[in-house]
């Protein structure tokens, strides 16, 4: 990811997200809110209020540039590695999905790795423009841009390239690690599926 | 899922492969919609890139010729190829009554298709300065313009204002409601085509807002790009349409 991408998307797209939510907080009844309070508010549902797209485009670039770290990449350890074995049948496979999934998105979005709060299982998901898992209401573990201004500037029209080198060179798992320890006191992975009777 | 996204994968593989094949013939007729399904072997029409009618850089300044290439030779290449690859696919599907699978292909065939038509009635709202790019609307659209708008100037900041406004990815149309007899801004997301909004909707301008159709060039900026490309409007050509609709 070239340095006058992070310039711009950093600097222009997520910076002009941030003016905009705060301009929109002034007036509005959010006023007092916190991020992650606003995002599942302000999605009403399905039928997203005004606020709803500056305060998610905000959560989730926050969240895009600490999912990734210079030089890294390449696969996960110890538990994180497990639970993607447990979930996708092996490291290749999840490699695999994301990117199928990231390339089958029509349009503007993102692609998440989230913690399904109810299968109890990760996953990977697309979702289209600004909407969040938050908002679904899953743990989100990991995402990337889609929108074309991510990558148009370093790829052009190749998003495939762009996932390809991300899942491969740019994805902290450190910090996927770090996430996926706090998800688990919300989710608990190690039960078993008990049939009730 | 897995296996549906593998299948979508193949699609776009195989949509490569045909890419490099398909000829670029120029547009046969001069029809609304865009460019007329070429006869093929198979039975199923196949659909072909139309030219352009100008150089790439023949909209400099407003639009780089970087983009146009771009814009023209990959994504709408792109488009037309997967859309071929789902016809296919999509007749097949029917051919042995697969009704979910004739389901499943709706949202690429709409967003291929979609982005065929959108971009073919795209390149013939732009044209070059010195051949009349640019050019006021006159006559019967100019008035109707005063009319449903009260100026061309208000019409021109609403477009913009719309245009800036749309979240995502997506396209800004002047439209003509044939039944209403109206002119009206709409706006599409991605690449549904301007009928998704009204079964009576004629496409008159469309100005693609796609990040892919100016950020090269104007960067995150996008109402630089709307205030822009207005030097660069067919305005000729969304006059004869709109004469042929209220004929």
């Amino acid at each position: 990811m070239s340095k006058r991408t992070v310039e711009l998307h950093w600097g222009k797209h997520h910076q002009n997200y941030v003016d905009g939510l705060n301009k929109q907080l002034a007036t509005s009844m959010f006023y007092g809110y916190t991020l992650e309070e606003l995002i599942k508010e302000g999605y009403n549902n399905g039928n997203p209020l005004p606020e709803y797209n500056n305060a998610a485009q905000v959560w989730n670039h926050h969240f895009f540039w600490e999912s990734m770290q210079p030089e890294s990449g390449g696969s996960p350890e110890g538990g994180v590695l497990q639970q993607i074995e447990k979930d996708f049948g092996s490291f290749t496979n999840f490699r695999e999905e994301f990117i199928c999934s990231a390339l089958s998105l029509l349009g503007s979005g993102w692609v998440w790795l989230v913690l399904k709060r109810e299968e109890r299982k990760l996953s990977v998901v697309c979702t289209r423009n600004a909407i969040s898992p938050l908002a679904l209401g899953d743990i989100p573990i990991m995402n990337l841009d889609l929108w074309e201004h991510a990558y148009y500037l370093d790829y052009k029209d190749d998003r495939r390239m762009y996932v390809t080198n991300f899942i491969d060179h740019l994805v902290s798992w450190h910090t996927v690690t770090l996430r996926m320890m706090r998800g688990e006191a919300f989710v608990n992975l190690g039960e078993p599926n008990i049939p009730v009777a | 899922m897995y296996r549906r996204c593998s299948a979508l994968l193949a699609l776009v593989a195989e949509a490569m492969a045909l890419r490099t094949l398909a000829s670029r013939k120029a547009l046969v007729a001069a029809a609304l919609g865009g460019a007329r399904p070429l006869s093929a072997a198979r039975g199923v029409a196949t659909f072909a890139l139309p030219d352009l009618t100008y150089d790439y850089g023949a909209l400099e300044p407003a639009i780089s010729g970087e983009i146009m290439q771009l814009h023209h030779q990959k994504h709408h290449a792109a488009y037309v190829a997967n859309y071929n690859k789902a016809l296919e696919q999509l007749d097949a599907a029917v051919a042995k009554g697969d009704a979910s699978a004739v389901v499943q292909l709706q949202s690429v065939i709409k967003f291929n298709g979609g982005g065929h038509v959108n971009h073919s009635i795209f390149w013939k709202n732009l044209k070059p300065v010195s051949e009349g790019g640019g050019e006021p609307p006159h006559e019967k659209l100019g008035w109707a313009i005063d009319e449903d708008f009260g100026s061309f100037e208000a019409l021109v900041k609403k477009v913009n204002a719309e245009g800036a406004a749309l979240q995502g990815s997506g396209w800004v149309w002047l439209a003509l409601d044939k039944e209403a007899k109206k002119l009206r801004v709409e706006t599409t997301a991605n690449q549904d085509p301007l009928v998704t909004k009204g079964i009576n909707l004629v496409p008159l301008l469309g100005i693609d807002v796609w990040e892919h159709a100016y950020y090269l060039q104007y960067k995150n900026v996008r109402p630089d790009y709307l205030s822009n490309i207005w030097k660069v409007m067919n305005w000729k050509y969304a006059g004869e349409v709109y004469e042929n609709a209220t004929a």
